[in-house]
């Protein structure tokens, strides 16, 4: 009896391979006090070796173990925007109560191993893998929510995250074994060719149902409407470098699956849920919009933002087209930049007014730190996809994409949430540069009033810092973030670029 | 040389965020003179006889088909100058008078210079999108940090016919009413390529376009999407929702240029864009669209006359101009477009100086209401024959440009249907009334006590003259602009022409 070892691609799997090893150091780093300081600079190495990684594999195009795994452009770019927010992640949170709270390594190592969920997530060819991935990102992520330990809306938030990301799990799992049932494979190709070859397979109601559960089960994830009431909670409870982490980096993973299962395996289907989805992207588009109308808090705005903005990206994958992959990637290329420099104001003017992020903290600043306005305002503006910003180039695109496969009624959706959404992202604008500040010094001044209830501990939070305007850490990534939001508004092309590159990875399957 | 044009203003405002405060509005300055220079070289070797000219045309975004595409021909080079003229008052009135954060203030008043000019010179449909798009956010800044919260509790202007406006919801309604229109026409632009690329490459080149030709059941739809934004910009009748509110909020020398040149663009947009594009669709809407532009007159012209405050009683004028323009553009044929082209450079024209005369009345009364004003000719005549100028050419007496414009509007009218004439021919009178009512209120009638009746002082003659020269030149010799632009008029108008017959 012969035994044949298996080819191991090493290159191919070398960025799982350098993010479990970041993973395991950072671990292990926590045991020794004299390296356990240098946790988020172990944490941004191994990020920054995975990113190499990825780069390196640019143009694999391969399949790994048995097929479980395909490296692929769509893989290798929305695994990067993911590994490129974690990063920013680490530095946001740097001097973060939730960071310190939990224990230095255990934060990353949470993170990290969120991360290495949405990289295998970014690559799943299988329901195997899909759902091994899916639960990596999600559990890690539960517990992040809940590091603030001192106050109690963290907590409640992992709580509720668990909850609903659990009941979200379960539907798509469920649905994961309908399809199997309908197709007998796991592999999404063999999903597909099983469907095709079955007979009355494709129009089954054994097969709609699991597709249904999968599209419910994903939208739970990314915070379709109407699967989305966690998320304003959820948001405005974590950590905000949490917030900003799940905002960007689980969307960037989630739609990377979301493209993969519906296109590939779900790919002979197309005209079967493509209305389905529809749906769900103009519902989400209406909610979160006008959800977002009511809020003060800036976390929750973002929230309901990140629901309307999952809606237009979905909107991508309606078209089943490459041109919809190639919109949806730029759009979450350009959605990584604002989000990044929103969410990086949002922890400074935390830190400054004793962890506060309502809407109100930002009055006048626009007049005393127009350091700190302008990315706001840049951050805004490309929310709200005004030109000259990546926003408006990627709501082209979609629209495009939209119009070019007949989904204009989308497009016009699209068009009119835009339009209702000026009406929260340009209040931020008009609370930044049109009204004059509360207090005379804002630096100094921490209302003991607003201070969140805290559940034990001293009468001021020792994580008040009022110089965190001028904390490189904070500042880099919001700036860099706020510069390549108008930089690709001007010059889109390298995005462009970059966007078709995880779409071609899908010419086999898609038109 | 386009791309110096539209670049100059930004590049200008830049640099003054680099030197001394001191000096900011006299860069800014020196930036809309430049600007106005280059347009003047542009017109000496422009021929109006030449199409497009000046052609640019560089790949932006070749993945979406996007061209930084520009040119200029006869409608758009008169558009042009009267931008870069109007901007230069504008910017004098401020840096004679300092404003808070002069760097800032500067930058975006020539960041909006930039996109309107833009919007005038882009040849690419999607690049005049987005400078259409580009234009409001500079205004909405403008707007909303140098305007004022007017009528409140405090203000010892409220009065009764004037509600409260607050700079916030004022700018959040101009800038919601703009966007509804340009994102539809957003997607309105992105569904004309396509479908007229009808599988082929996609090109958002604007003479692409229009020689390819749209079926006339798509151009139906997409029509309104553009005319959505087009009306919105004028504004005009019903779409003129946000304009009362922004109008009384907004910083005299920015709501001057605002008035004065981007209300043109939507004009304008309805002759580059969607008479030579939708050519089936605007024959169809022809009677829908005189109707709006006759609503729009007037209402305007009524609104104006009951209104006090001095800025509304511009800016609903502003609105019967506009439906006039709007009614010459489609009377669709050489007449009323030539006469559109006209007014609404003789209306930028005007409209500058009338705002910092506004502006310069408020110095002096303290307030912008017609009620407590008055008697100002007996002691300022030299301000007083200024603004009678203004005014005589708002209400196009005999002689003045506007006279000349109009009446190709309503020859052009006349020739669709004698009804139309007679009916926006009613809009010329009524202009007369509330445009005398302004200047009598403010000049004649006695003088209130204790006022103050300075004369206008040299500086600012200096920057206001010089517009009300340049609107007495052009009453005398309207046929440069007519002469100038009347092929690329006739040529716009042509194709719908040859549709309706």
């Amino acid at each position: 009896m012969s035994f044949d070892a298996p080819t191991i691609d090493y290159a191919g799997l070398s960025p799982i391979i350098a993010l479990t090893t970041g993973l395991l150091v950072i671990v292990l780093a926590a045991v020794f006090d004299s390296i356990k300081r240098f946790g988020p600079a172990l944490a941004l190495l191994a990020y920054a070796v995975t990113a190499g990684c990825l780069i390196w594999q640019w143009d694999a195009n391969i399949d790994l173990v048995s097929g479980a795994l395909r490296l692929d452009g769509l893989a290798v770019t929305l695994s990067l925007l993911a590994v490129i927010s974690a990063a920013v992640a680490v530095l946001l949170a740097i001097g973060d109560p939730s960071e310190t709270q939990a224990g230095r390594s255990d934060w990353l190592a949470l993170l990290t191993g969120s991360l290495l969920g949405m990289v295998i997530l970014a690559q799943a060819t299988s329901m195997l893998t899909f759902f091994i991935g899916l639960e990596l990102l999600s559990i890690p992520l539960y517990a992040l929510c809940g590091t603030n330990l001192r106050r109690r809306e963290s907590l409640e938030s992992g709580l509720k995250y668990l909850i609903v990301g659990s009941v979200g799990s379960a539907t798509l799992l469920y649905g994961l074994a309908m399809i199997y049932g309908a197709s007998g494979a796991t592999g999404f190709q063999a999903i597909a060719d099983g469907l095709q070859a079955g007979d009355g397979m494709l129009t089954d109601s054994l097969t709609l149902v699991g597709v249904g559960m999968v599209a419910v089960g994903l939208a739970f994830k990314v915070s379709i409407a109407p699967f989305h009431q966690w998320t304003p909670d959820v948001y405005q409870g974590a950590p905000t470098p949490v917030t900003a982490f799940m905002a960007v980096a689980t969307k960037a993973a989630a739609f990377a699956i979301f493209i993969r299962f519906f296109l590939v395996a779900l790919g002979p289907l197309a005209d079967q849920w493509d209305v389905m989805l529809a749906a769900l992207a103009a519902l989400s588009i209406v909610v979160g919009n006008v959800g977002a109308l009511a809020q003060t808090s800036l976390k929750r705005m973002l929230g309901y933002s990140g629901v309307a903005q999952a809606g237009y990206m979905l909107a991508g994958i309606v078209t089943a087209t490459q041109a919809g992959v190639n919109a949806l990637v730029f759009y979450l290329a350009a959605y990584v930049a604002m989000n990044v420099a929103a969410f990086g104001i949002v922890v400074i003017r935390e830190r400054q007014s004793g962890f506060s992020d309502d809407i109100s903290t930002l009055r006048g600043l626009g007049r005393e730190k127009p350091s700190l306005a302008w990315p706001l305002t840049i951050a805004m503006l490309a929310l709200a996809g005004l030109p000259p910003t990546a926003g408006f180039i990627g709501k082209l695109y979609l629209i495009e994409a939209l119009v070019d496969s007949d989904w204009t009624w989308l497009a016009v959706m699209i068009a009119i949430g835009t339009m209702i959404s000026l009406g929260y992202y340009l209040r931020v604008v008009a609370t930044l540069w049109m009204s004059p500040a509360d207090q005379t010094d804002t630096d100094a001044a921490i209302d003991t009033a607003a201070l969140p209830p805290q559940i034990a501990g001293a009468q001021v939070d020792p994580f008040v810092d009022p110089q965190a305007d001028r904390r490189w850490y904070l500042l880099a990534p919001v700036i860099i973030a706020s510069a390549a939001a108008i930089f690709f508004g001007v010059i889109p092309q390298p995005l462009v670029e970059l966007a078709k590159h995880a779409g071609d990875a899908l010419s086999v399957w898609v038109p | 040389m386009l791309s110096s044009i539209i670049w100059a203003p930004l590049v200008f405002g830049l640099i003054g965020l680099l030197v001394p405060k001191r000096l900011t509005p006299w860069v800014a300055a020196l930036g809309a003179v430049v600007t106005l220079g280059l347009s003047i070289g542009v017109l000496a070797g422009f021929d109006p006889d030449g199409g497009m000219q000046y052609v640019t045309d560089v790949s932006w975004i070749p993945g979406l088909g996007v061209d930084y595409s520009l040119g200029i021909d006869g409608v758009s080079i008169f558009l042009v100058l009267l931008t870069t003229i109007a901007w230069i008052p504008a910017i004098g009135f401020s840096a004679l008078r300092g404003t808070e954060r002069p760097a800032l203030f500067y930058l975006m008043l020539l960041a909006g210079e930039t996109s309107t000019l833009g919007a005038f010179l882009a040849q690419d449909l999607l690049l005049f999108v987005l400078f259409f798009d580009l234009m409001i956010v500079p205004f909405y800044f403008l707007f909303g940090i140098w305007g004022r919260d007017r009528g409140g509790e405090d203000d010892p202007e409220k009065s009764p016919g004037n509600g409260k406006v607050t700079v916030q919801s004022a700018t959040l309604k101009m800038i919601v009413f703009t966007l509804i229109g340009s994102l539809l026409m957003l997607v309105g632009a992105i569904a004309a390529a396509v479908i007229s690329a009808d599988g082929g490459e996609l090109t958002f080149s604007i003479q692409t376009i229009v020689a390819r030709g749209l079926p006339a059941g798509s151009q139906n739809w997409i029509f309104w999407f553009f005319a959505a934004a087009f009306l919105v910009k004028m504004p005009a009748f019903p779409l003129h929702g946000w304009m009362p509110d922004s109008y009384r909020a907004a910083p005299l020398p920015a709501l001057a240029v605002f008035s004065a040149v981007l209300s043109k663009v939507g004009a304008y947009g309805f002759l580059r864009v969607v008479l030579p594009m939708m050519p089936e669709a605007s024959d169809l809407f022809q009677t829908t669209m005189l109707v709006l532009a006759i609503c729009s007159i007037v209402y305007g012209s009524a609104m104006a006359f009951t209104k006090t405050d001095l800025r509304l009683v511009l800016g609903f004028s502003s609105v019967a101009q506009l439906g006039f323009i709007t009614a010459g553009i489609f009377a669709f044929n050489g007449s009323g477009a030539e006469g559109a082209v006209l007014q609404m450079v003789n209306h930028g024209l005007v409209v500058v100086p009338a705002f910092l005369i506004v502006a310069l009345i408020a110095e002096r009364t303290g307030s912008e209401e017609l009620g407590p004003m008055g008697g100002l000719a007996k002691k300022a005549p030299v301000f007083a024959v200024i603004f009678l100028i203004v005014t005589m050419a708002t209400l196009a007496i005999p002689a003045s440009g506007n006279f000349i414009g109009e009446f190709f509007i309503l020859n052009g009218l006349f020739q669709v249907d004698a009804a139309w004439a007679i009916v926006a021919s009613v809009g010329v009178a009524l202009a007369a009334f509330y445009a005398l009512r302004m200047y009598q209120l403010t000049m004649h009638n006695p003088l209130p006590e204790g006022s103050d009746t300075r004369e206008i002082s040299l500086r600012d003659a200096l920057v206001v003259i010089p517009m009300v020269a340049i609107v007495v030149v052009l009453a005398f010799c309207p046929q440069l602009i007519i002469h100038g632009s009347e092929p690329a008029v006739d040529s716009a108008v042509a194709v719908v022409k040859e549709v309706a017959q």
